[in-house]
């Protein structure tokens, strides 16, 4: 009950509504601000020459005391000033594999006259990482976050902060953007040899899909390389369709869920074929993957092996 | 660089160095010279550490360095407490605490030691040059905090400059009224160091001969005259300090119990003024002679000195009232007159001769007193800032053989004679003249301005002012001391009244002198008190002050707030969005507002179903907004075209 009063309470106190997809502004309501460990200190600080002045009579003293006591709650404004109406938007994160870390990037656009200095990006209150936004200018800030499973990572609520210019004061904005990044399974060792290659069946010459002679155009898919899209008919506002070649293959390479020893468990199986693809790829070779329930076609290249490992990455074993 | 325990770079480390040594120079003069030199060497160690980048010395350095110069302090002093052991031992720890600094938060600390530092300089001097070069030095610090919150890329030190100084400019509005509002307290709050007031001139409680003419080599204020009708001339300017009664054939001293009340019948008119009395560590308070009043918190002995009740060890302000003629102690007891003819026995036996013959010959007290201040005149006395030095029998070799003497000298001589000759008499000290600031039309009265004359009591007058140094050089009642002394002496300069125009400048300079110490320093609650109920807030209690101060702050942080945050709006620059949003801004107010996901085109589509009779009028503005903000060419004629269709649309 006092958990769910709390949470209630977080919740409307730091508006915090889940993912957020755009841009997101960091309007006034969003900006919170709250006295450092330092600021607390120099307010003490402040109340011992306060008294040291009242003892001694010391005008100046209290010029003193007064200046700077006006100065610690303009700097306030300033450090709120440093973080306040920054427009922020989430960038597109890289797949990585499992056991790196995932870099997500967020570009932080500062459409006003003053220059913004320091502002910091972090996860965990632990690691962070500053950048300084000029007026009317974009920066992009990175974080990396350990992705330690295969799938879709999401950096959770990642929190922008500011002390400047003077330590006094952290001021904060929860930012839960719409970021994901995709996690590879984590390659196995290298040692398995790939499996041994099916001959084709019927001889002669196979069409298959290479790299060498244009032969035809199908829809787009997500992961297809750039280099292969068909932009002349992009550019007739027909879609999007990826060219396709076709070479010689005188092969089938199945990289196949079935053909791993059963003692391994799917994870592990995942891993191995992981590293089949990295190796078949990196061999050049056109190859094909099936999993339970889900078969990506015979290809080569970078694309096949985008889809591959997104395949690998987002399978769910039946249990 | 705002994680607090990242260690910091050698450009902050020379940065907070540079910035402490500003601010503890001051200091530097009045330490003793093993301390200052420990802190430099500590200083310049630490800063060789991180050019080097050598590992900072062991843990247990540190407290071996603090045990010893806390000693050194302790043996220095005989205290570590008080005013100048706290400092000395503050600037020795600053010194260690920069020898030890890792880490942003130690950065902090120091920069916050920085600025205590500051405080304890005002211990010292508050004149206006201190806080000039005060305030340099907070800039200072405050860049430097400024320079440690930046992230990795480091501008050039002069933003960093600019940031605090912008934000301690925009400090000072609220700084102001802080200041005038904050309700004030009188202090001290507790006990303050005896030490704290050390080191202030002024007259004393006994005179010796050289006592005085030591005081006349000081420019020093004593204190400034503010009347509220004219300035008397200067012959009248006796101003009454500490009465001496008691002289033990060398040197005169104030009796320790007063006694009677103080009666007097004036025979002039009042004569209103205020007197700022620079702290002087004693407790009296001075006036023209004769003071009519007694100030709040001080009171009166029958002599008619004023004792403040606490020592004097702030600037202090008082309204005083006094009657340049006056007579008083006519009823004088028969004590008080016993003790005015008391002589030690044994001293100055050539001058007891002199006083009998003179009393044989002068039955008349009045003619006898004449002939006294006649010879003065007339034989070969001289006065002299650098009179010889007297031995044994002070007064005997005075009168005759050195005729060579300051006021005290006249004034003891003239004394003794006259308690010899069995004429009551008595020592008045304080000062006599004053120097007029025509700038600020107030009297100036300077530590040279020192005096000493005498009273003598007549059964049918009460006590008689007569000023032998007068007899001797009328001059210097008439001129100041200046235009008495010989020339060769060594006057202050600001006392002696050659090169004008250079006199002129420190008159200027005494005169802001003087508001700084009114407005700045002297800022009393007495003095809140007069501003608040100038302004027209009168009794106020530090409750409704309180309130006061609570609304104007938040009043101005508000001001301050809308001023920062106006900033933060994203500044449209192009002149044909601008005219843009202008024709979107007149079709919001009709109801009519654009998606802010919704381009120019879709707009005016959704427009022309909704209100078909505007169509022309917005097909021809987008349109041409489109081709002036995409299209290639910039077309003046086009935008005034677009500024021209906007200005004549309505919806």
């Amino acid at each position: 009950m006092y958990a769910a009063l709390k949470n209630q309470l977080y919740n409307w106190l730091f508006q915090l509504r889940g993912p957020e997809t755009g841009v997101v502004v960091l309007v006034q309501r969003r900006v919170f601000i709250l006295p450092t460990r330092q600021g607390i200190a120099f307010a003490a600080v402040l109340l011992m020459m306060l008294t040291g002045s009242i003892n001694y009579s010391l005008g100046l003293g209290f010029v003193l005391t007064f200046l700077l006591g006006a100065m610690a709650i303009n700097g306030m404004l300033y450090t709120f000033r440093n973080l306040a109406n920054l427009r922020v938007t989430g960038g597109r994160a890289l797949p990585v594999f499992a056991g790196d870390t995932a870099k997500f990037t967020v570009h932080l656009e500062n459409g006003s006259d003053t220059d913004r200095h320091a502002v910091g990006l972090t996860r965990d209150r632990k690691e962070a990482a500053f950048v300084d936004v000029p007026a009317r200018a974009t920066a992009p800030a990175s974080i990396g976050i350990p992705a330690a499973r295969r799938g879709l990572l999401r950096p959770g609520r990642l929190t922008l902060f500011t002390r400047f210019p003077l330590g006094l004061y952290h001021s904060w904005a929860y930012l839960q953007l719409d970021m994901q990044c995709l996690v590879y399974p984590r390659p196995a060792a290298p040692g398995m040899p790939l499996p041994p290659a099916a001959s084709s069946v019927g001889a002669g010459i196979e069409r298959g899909r290479g790299q060498e002679d244009f032969s035809g155009l199908r829809q787009y898919h997500a992961g297809d390389s750039p280099r292969h899209i068909a932009w002349k008919v992009a550019a007739r506002d027909q879609g999007l369709f990826t060219k396709q070649f076709s070479g010689r293959t005188e092969t089938e390479l199945w990289l196949d869920w079935a053909l791993l020893p059963a003692s391994l468990d799917p994870e592990e199986r995942l891993s191995q074929l992981t590293r089949w693809v990295l190796d078949a790829h990196a061999a050049g070779l056109s190859f094909g993957l099936r999993l339970p329930g889900k078969t990506v076609g015979m290809a080569a290249g970078e694309a096949q092996r985008e889809r591959c490992l997104e395949t690998l990455a987002l399978f769910e074993a039946a249990s | 660089m705002t994680d607090p325990k990242q260690a910091i770079a050698l450009r902050h480390l020379l940065l907070l160095t540079l910035s402490l040594t500003m601010v503890a120079a001051p200091h530097a003069a009045r330490l003793p010279w093993w301390l200052v030199a420990l802190a430099a060497v500590l200083a310049a160690w630490r800063a060789y550490l991180a050019y080097a980048r050598l590992r900072l010395p062991s843990r247990w350095l540190l407290p071996l360095i603090v045990i010893t110069a806390t000693l050194g302090v302790y043996f220095h002093y005989r205290t570590i407490f008080g005013r100048d052991a706290g400092v000395a031992l503050l600037v020795a720890m600053l010194g260690l605490k920069l020898l030890e600094t890792r880490s942003l938060r130690d950065a902090m600390l120091l920069i916050f030691l920085g600025y205590f530092l500051v405080i304890t300089n005002f211990f010292y001097s508050q004149t206006i040059l201190t806080a000039l070069y005060m305030l340099a030095c907070i800039w200072m610090i405050t860049a430097v905090m400024v320079d440690l919150h930046h992230a990795h890329a480091e501008p050039p030190f002069r933003a960093q400059l600019h940031t605090a100084g912008a934000l301690l400019a925009k400090s000072v509005p609220l700084m102001l009224v802080l200041f005038l509002l904050f309700p004030r307290v009188p202090g001290p709050l507790w006990g303050i160091p005896r030490d704290a007031f050390a080191g202030v001139s002024g007259l004393s409680d006994t005179m010796t001969p050289g006592s005085l003419s030591e005081l006349a080599l000081s420019d020093a204020v004593a204190f400034r005259v503010k009347f509220t009708s004219s300035i008397p001339e200067t012959r009248h300017l006796y101003w009454r300090g500490p009465v001496m009664w008691d002289f033990d054939g060398r040197s005169w001293s104030v009796p320790r119990f007063l006694y009677g009340t103080p009666r007097f019948t004036t025979g002039s008119r009042p004569i209103d003024y205020e007197v700022t009395l620079e702290p002087h560590n004693k407790r009296w308070l001075f006036a023209l002679d004769l003071p009519g009043k007694v100030p709040p918190r001080a009171q009166a002995s029958s002599d008619y000195q004023l004792y403040s009740h606490e020592p004097v060890i702030t600037r202090l302000r008082y309204e005083m009232t006094s009657y340049l003629e006056a007579s008083y102690g006519m009823e004088e007891g028969r004590y008080p007159i016993r003790r005015a003819l008391a002589l030690p026995e044994g001293f100055n036996p050539r001058t007891l001769e002199l006083a009998g013959t003179l009393r044989a010959k002068f039955p008349d007290d009045r003619a006898l007193v004449g002939e006294v201040l006649g010879m003065f005149r007339n034989e070969n006395f001289f006065y002299t800032l650098t009179p010889p030095l007297l031995g044994e029998n002070p007064v005997d070799e005075f009168l005759f053989s050195t005729r060579r003497g300051f006021c005290e000298h006249y004034a003891s001589a003239f004394a003794v004679l006259m308690r010899a000759a069995g004429i009551p008499a008595r020592i008045v000290t304080g000062y006599q003249g004053g120097e007029v600031n025509q700038l600020g039309d107030y009297l100036i009265v300077r530590q040279a301005d020192a005096h000493a004359w005498t009273e003598v009591w007549f059964k049918d007058r009460g006590w008689v002012r007569v000023d032998p140094t007068a007899a001797v050089s009328p001059l210097r009642v008439e001129s100041g001391i200046s235009a008495a002394v010989p020339l060769t002496d060594p006057l202050p300069l600001l006392v002696r009244g050659d090169f004008e125009f250079l006199r002129q400048m420190l008159l200027t300079w005494d005169l802001m002198a003087n508001s700084w110490n009114q407005w700045v320093l002297g800022y009393t609650p007495e003095r809140q008190r007069q501003f608040l109920a100038k302004v027209g807030i009168d009794d106020a209690t530090w409750q409704t002050l309180a309130a006061i101060l609570f609304c104007v702050t938040g009043l101005i942080v508000a001001v301050l707030a809308v001023l920062t945050l106006r900033q933060l709006r994203t500044r449209v620059h192009d002149p044909v969005k601008i005219a843009y949003l202008r024709f979107c801004s007149k079709l919001r107010h009709k109801g009519l507002p654009r998606d802010p996901a919704e381009g120019p085109v879709d707009y005016a589509n959704r427009l022309e179903r909704l209100r078909p009779d505007l169509s022309p009028a917005v097909a021809a503005i987008t349109g041409l907004y489109i081709s002036l903000r995409y299209g290639t060419e910039a077309d003046v004629t086009g935008l005034r075209e677009l500024r021209r269709r906007i200005r004549q649309f309505s919806a």
